[in-house]
């Protein structure tokens, strides 16, 4: 186990400084910077000298050279537009994104994974038919389209819930969240559904193939034979042969759930990452992009490795093929 | 409930699934006692409604299976007519099931412990874990695995098939079953393994009084095995009777030819016989005699089904034809 971590580890590593490299070229491929950044009635040598502050003056291989000698110091460079360190705007708005992940993500499992298995015990139900269905939309429906549906429905025509904003938010070990607070809960609720509205369509299909397909396994009958309860038959014995697919898929999803709030958090106007990178783009402030992007490849790298390790917990097999690789 | 009673009574049994393709009738009207301590050998080809005999039996045909009549009689107890919690309650404690596959029986991710102190906390919750467990491993011990004690925290996979099949007789034997069903337990087994488990099912009948049906499609193990012998074809018992006297007298065609085709010590160089043709659908049965079209003295009389037939005390056939005169050797 120890040693399938270190070279786990290892290759986190090099993908790390791979995605860097990509990532510190494509930015500076597209636009120019200091056209956003100077005045359209600046002379040259005003020009020259924001250029060289920002170290655009050298070749790209010494700014990569630099950008990666402050990395490992933990330093992403100073952001254009805020003339900030970059890592620390991003990691303002961390929590809140976090946040609005974290309860997408027990929506999918808490909603999906009950419906998939129902969907997968009676296949040929009218429930479980009317499931299929809705994961379809979940699918399929643009999640633009759906959350600006929401905000008209739920906040503009009923009143029910905010459509904008956090709401009041409370430190929790230093950290400000919103679940705590009755109105931070009305406002998460919205955006969270939102971005949960797909992961929720795909752990029921998930959920229901996996559970499709254990259900006719020996082990199955021969739980029913030993006269276990139908309960724990599907609560122990095919629950636990279902979660390794989800909790695989989970996982990676749970990055793409941060990485792609984007949409959600610019159309409820929920002030996490997602609307930061948005805005950053439109402003070409590259220090903050690239931050950005190397702190999304870092959280994947790390679930990764972290799925890895949960599988081993949940899959006995791996478990044991480690030890020996 | 009586003392008098046999252990299990199947009389008419008829299991059908319901397929887009019409009804196949996996069990047709099969019939057979089981008393206490007694092996039943239950005989027949791949297809032949054996396993899902011994599957309506303990209730657990799934769909689009669904077993349509006759009657199941345990300790006197129709399981066809009472209700799935008493079902469930009997399943795993009064009559246990082991099937065919070590490499699927077990739960892949959960640790053989789990899966036995389960089955017996399954019908007493009142047992406690540690109770539980000791039973646990005086069974695994009782089917002859070593230290049962460490064994109990291994998962399946460290298992060896032989060993798995071990395990899951051992949870069979976990609640001192009155009958145990046992769906082709060593055909996945090397030979001195089947041995082992054979000589241990015969004894546990004998000592505990458990009745046992051991369905297989090898009559060299019923032979060593069992007191009497079903043989089943297409869905219907085609002969019956005592160990002894089916597999020396044989009566139905079939089962000529079951044994027939058996290796033998005089049958060495020889080409072994063969029943021709292959096992119909249970789909598009012939008209009549379902084994007709493969059977060498089939004639005209074979275009009506043919009853069963009781020759003789203790024997059933469901031939026009029987090869020996079954009155005469008997006298």
């Amino acid at each position: 186990m120890t040693v399938f971590i270190i070279r786990r580890l290892i290759q986190s590593i090099a993908v790390v400084l791979v995605m860097s490299f990509i990532v510190f070229v494509g930015v500076n491929i597209v636009g120019d910077p200091v056209e956003m950044m100077v005045s359209d009635e600046a002379d040259q040598a005003e020009r020259e000298k924001v250029i060289k502050s920002m170290g655009l003056d050298k070749p790209w291989y010494i700014q990569y050279a630099r950008f990666i000698g402050g990395a490992v110091q933990g330093d992403l460079g100073k952001s254009f537009v805020y003339g900030e360190s970059a890592l620390k705007i991003i990691v303002q708005r961390v929590p809140a994104t976090l946040e609005l992940a974290l309860a997408a993500l027990l929506m999918a499992v808490v909603l999906g994974i009950p419906l998939g298995v129902y969907a997968g015990l009676r296949p040929d139900s009218v429930g479980s038919k009317t499931i299929m269905a809705g994961s379809i939309l979940g699918f399929s429906l643009p999640t633009f389209w759906v959350g600006l549906m929401f905000i008209m429905i739920f906040a503009v025509m009923l009143g029910w819930l905010p459509s904008t904003g956090r709401g009041d938010t409370v430190a929790l070990m230093g950290i400000d969240v919103s679940f705590l607070t009755a109105d931070g809960l009305s406002h998460l609720f919205l955006p969270a559904v939102n971005l949960a509205l797909f992961k929720i369509s795909m752990v029921i299909r998930l959920a229901r193939a996996g559970t499709r397909e254990v259900v006719h396994q020996d082990y199955i009958k021969f739980a029913r034979a030993k006269g276990l309860s139908n309960r724990r038959v599907v609560l122990v014995h095919l629950m636990k042969n279902i979660m390794i697919p989800v909790v695989t898929v989970l996982g990676l999803e749970f990055g793409g759930l941060i990485a792609f709030s984007v949409v959600t958090e610019t159309v409820f106007a929920w002030p996490g990452m997602g609307k930061l990178i948005i805005d950053s783009i439109q402003s070409l402030d590259r220090p903050v992009i690239v931050a950005y992007l190397m702190i999304i490849v870092l959280i994947f790298v790390i679930i990764n490795l972290l799925v890895d390790v949960l599988y081993s917990m949940l899959d006995p097999r791996v478990r044991l093929s480690e030890v020996k690789s | 409930m009586t003392d008098t009673a046999p252990t299990l009574q199947v009389e008419n049994l008829e299991t059908h699934f319901f397929t887009k393709d019409g009804v196949a009738k996996a069990v047709d009207g099969v019939s057979f006692t089981v008393g206490r301590g007694e092996i039943m050998g239950l005989v027949g080809e791949s297809g032949s409604g054996k396993s899902v005999t011994g599957f309506s039996v303990l209730g657990l045909v799934d769909p689009p299976g669904k077993v349509v009549g006759g009657k199941v009689l345990f300790q006197g107890q129709d399981l066809l007519s009472i209700k799935e919690e008493e079902l469930r309650h009997l399943r795993g404690n009064r009559i246990a099931m082991i099937f065919q596959d070590p490499m699927m029986t077990l739960n892949p991710v959960l640790r053989v412990d789990t899966q036995m102190i389960e089955t017996v906390q399954a019908h007493d919750a009142s047992v406690s874990d540690d109770e539980a467990r000791a039973r646990s491993r005086d069974a695994l011990g009782q089917v002859g695995i070593p230290s049962p004690e460490e064994r109990l925290k291994a998962y399946p996979h460290q298992f060896s098939g032989g060993m798995r099949q071990r395990v899951a007789i051992a949870i069979a034997l976990l609640n001192k079953p009155d009958l145990i069903i046992a769906d082709e337990p060593t055909t996945a087994l090397d030979v001195t393994i089947q041995g082992q488990i054979l000589y241990e099912a015969q004894k546990l009948c004998r000592d505990t009084g458990t009745a046992l049906i051991w369905i297989t499609h090898d009559l060299a193990v019923i032979a060593g095995l069992a007191d009497k012998i079903s043989v089943m074809y297409a869905g219907r018992i085609v002969e019956q009777g005592g160990l002894g006297d089916v597999l020396d007298h044989p009566a139905h065609p079939y089962t000529c030819g079951l044994l027939g085709s058996v290796p033998g010590h005089n049958t060495r160089g020889k080409r072994l016989y063969q029943i021709p043709g292959m096992t119909p659908s249970l789909l598009k049965l012939p008209k009549g005699c379902a084994f007709k079209e493969r059977c060498p003295h089939a004639d005209a009389a074979c275009e009506t089904a043919p009853e069963i037939t009781h020759p003789v005390e203790g024997r059933a056939l469901r031939c026009a034809h029987p090869q020996v005169d079954l009155a005469g050797v008997a006298s």
